[in-house]
């Protein structure tokens, strides 16, 4: 089995340089590649543009790397929660293109799946729809989205194994397994990395071909944005 | 006049046995307090959860089971898991039954704006415009009229669409109107102590109402 185990965030993001594109896992800050965010920090590459369906909060997620100003251009369907973000947006030091969420997630399936553009219904007649092509199939307008293409893909998994299977836990799978499918290079952080073997390929949600580096993460912090709970009557 | 949660339940009055539900933020969230007994109803959730169970216990919270408001829950007996794709590929396949969602404008044509104030900070449209281009019966819950008395059911929308000629109910804290195919608003319900009159007033759009509309039942 090819063995795609690398020893640490840092050697997996090594070769991650300035003005790169990448995709980033996670719903707010539910399955977010924490530990690859941490070392992107640290080596302090610019001019990113990040492909996320949202770009953090002021002190964790992408929000890190914006406070840093690591990132050049956002592409995300909601950017709500966050300072900084929209100082950084007001003042023009940030470029955001916004896109409807199915949207970002089948154009990140299209480059998964080996197709150049997908045609959906999302933002017809709207300023979305804005110099793209339309289509008419069976009396419905669809507007043309090209597939993504991502330099570097981030993604956050529950278990993986050294061949790259990846599984995902709860609402946590969110946008990973279709960015894993669609970077050029996919790097997964797991919280449990086992030897080839050890999981049930009946139960693999990414298989290995699409995952090129994968590391045992380290210290989760797992922040949870809308602590919701009900009284034990 | 309603409440939020006098539009939720009467909101609620719409969900049949048997059907799949995606519910938005805001009072569209309030509605699954008042799903009738005795019927069963699955929400979608569309970060990838069909299921959606009540919030935990405290102490049982889990990061990694949120729902699209971000907000912690549980799963139901049944429930099932799927990534971001899945799930508005289940959205755009029309499987979802109801979609209910806020508005800031609705047009007599069935214009939806809900997602961009020019000259506010524009946070994103997330799934909504997804929802609106593809489900098949789509509720939006709204305020009739703003703090200053002006009409949010309008000829057409001023503020940037979310999508064109997609939303056929509407429920306010004054009534329940039907967007008809050919356009305008026709009067269903009105809320308890609402006049036909203060309706008319209060929509700018055509209004189509007769003088002996019945007052909503919430019970």
């Amino acid at each position: 089995m090819i063995n795609k185990k690398v020893s640490g965030a840092d050697e997996a993001i090594r070769d991650i340089t300035d003005g790169k594109t990448l995709m980033l896992g996670g719903f707010g800050l539910c399955g977010i590649p924490e530990n690859c965010i941490a070392a992107l920090v640290k080596k302090g590459v610019k001019a990113l543009t990040c492909i996320s369906n949202n770009a953090g909060v002021d002190d964790f997620g992408i929000g890190l790397m914006l406070k840093t100003r690591q990132v050049k251009k956002m592409i995300s369907s909601y950017v709500g929660e966050n300072a900084e973000f929209e100082r950084q947006l007001l003042s023009g030091e940030l470029e955001v293109e916004l896109i409807p969420q199915g949207t970002l997630a089948t154009r990140c399936m299209a480059a998964g799946y080996g197709m150049p553009a997908i045609f959906t219904p999302a933002g017809v007649g709207t300023e979305v729809a804005e110099g793209k092509e339309t289509r008419n199939f069976n009396g419905k307008d669809y507007l043309m989205e090209y597939a993504f293409d991502a330099d570097f893909a981030l993604v956050k998994a529950w278990k993986g194994d050294t061949a790259g299977n990846l599984i995902f836990r709860s609402t946590s799978r969110n946008f990973n397994p279709v960015m894993a499918m669609a970077g050029k290079i996919t790097i997964a952080e797991v919280e449990e990395l086992v030897e080839a073997g050890e999981l049930d390929p009946d139960h693999i949600h990414t298989p290995g071909v699409y995952v090129h580096r994968i590391f045992q993460g380290r210290d989760y912090e797992k922040r949870i944005e809308q602590r919701t709970t009900r009284p034990r009557s | 006049m309603l409440d939020k949660n006098g539009i939720a339940k009467r909101i609620a009055k719409e969900i049949k046995d048997g059907y799949y539900v995606n519910l938005g933020i805001g009072i569209p969230t309030l509605v699954a307090n008042y799903i009738p007994e005795g019927i069963n109803v699955v929400l979608q959730s569309e970060n990838g959860l069909l299921g959606m169970g009540p919030f935990p216990f405290q102490g049982e919270e889990d990061a990694d089971m949120i729902n699209a408001g971000k907000q912690t829950i549980t799963t139901l007996p049944g429930s099932s898991i799927f990534d971001s794709a899945m799930s508005f590929g289940m959205i755009r396949s029309q499987k979802i039954d109801l979609t209910i969602l806020g508005a800031m404008e609705v047009s007599e044509n069935g214009d939806i704006a809900n997602w961009k104030i020019p000259g506010k900070m524009v946070k994103g449209m997330g799934g909504a415009m997804d929802l609106v281009a593809s489900a098949k019966n789509i509720i939006v819950a709204m305020q009739h009229i703003n703090k200053a008395g002006e009409s949010k059911l309008l000829p057409a929308c001023t503020l940037p669409l979310t999508g064109v000629n997609c939303i056929r109910k509407v429920v306010t804290e004054l009534a329940v109107l039907d967007i008809l195919p050919e356009g305008g608003f026709r009067l269903i319900e009105r809320a308890p102590g609402v006049s036909v009159d203060f309706i008319r007033q209060s929509t700018a759009g055509k209004l189509f109402a007769d003088a002996d509309v019945k007052e909503m039942e919430l019970n």
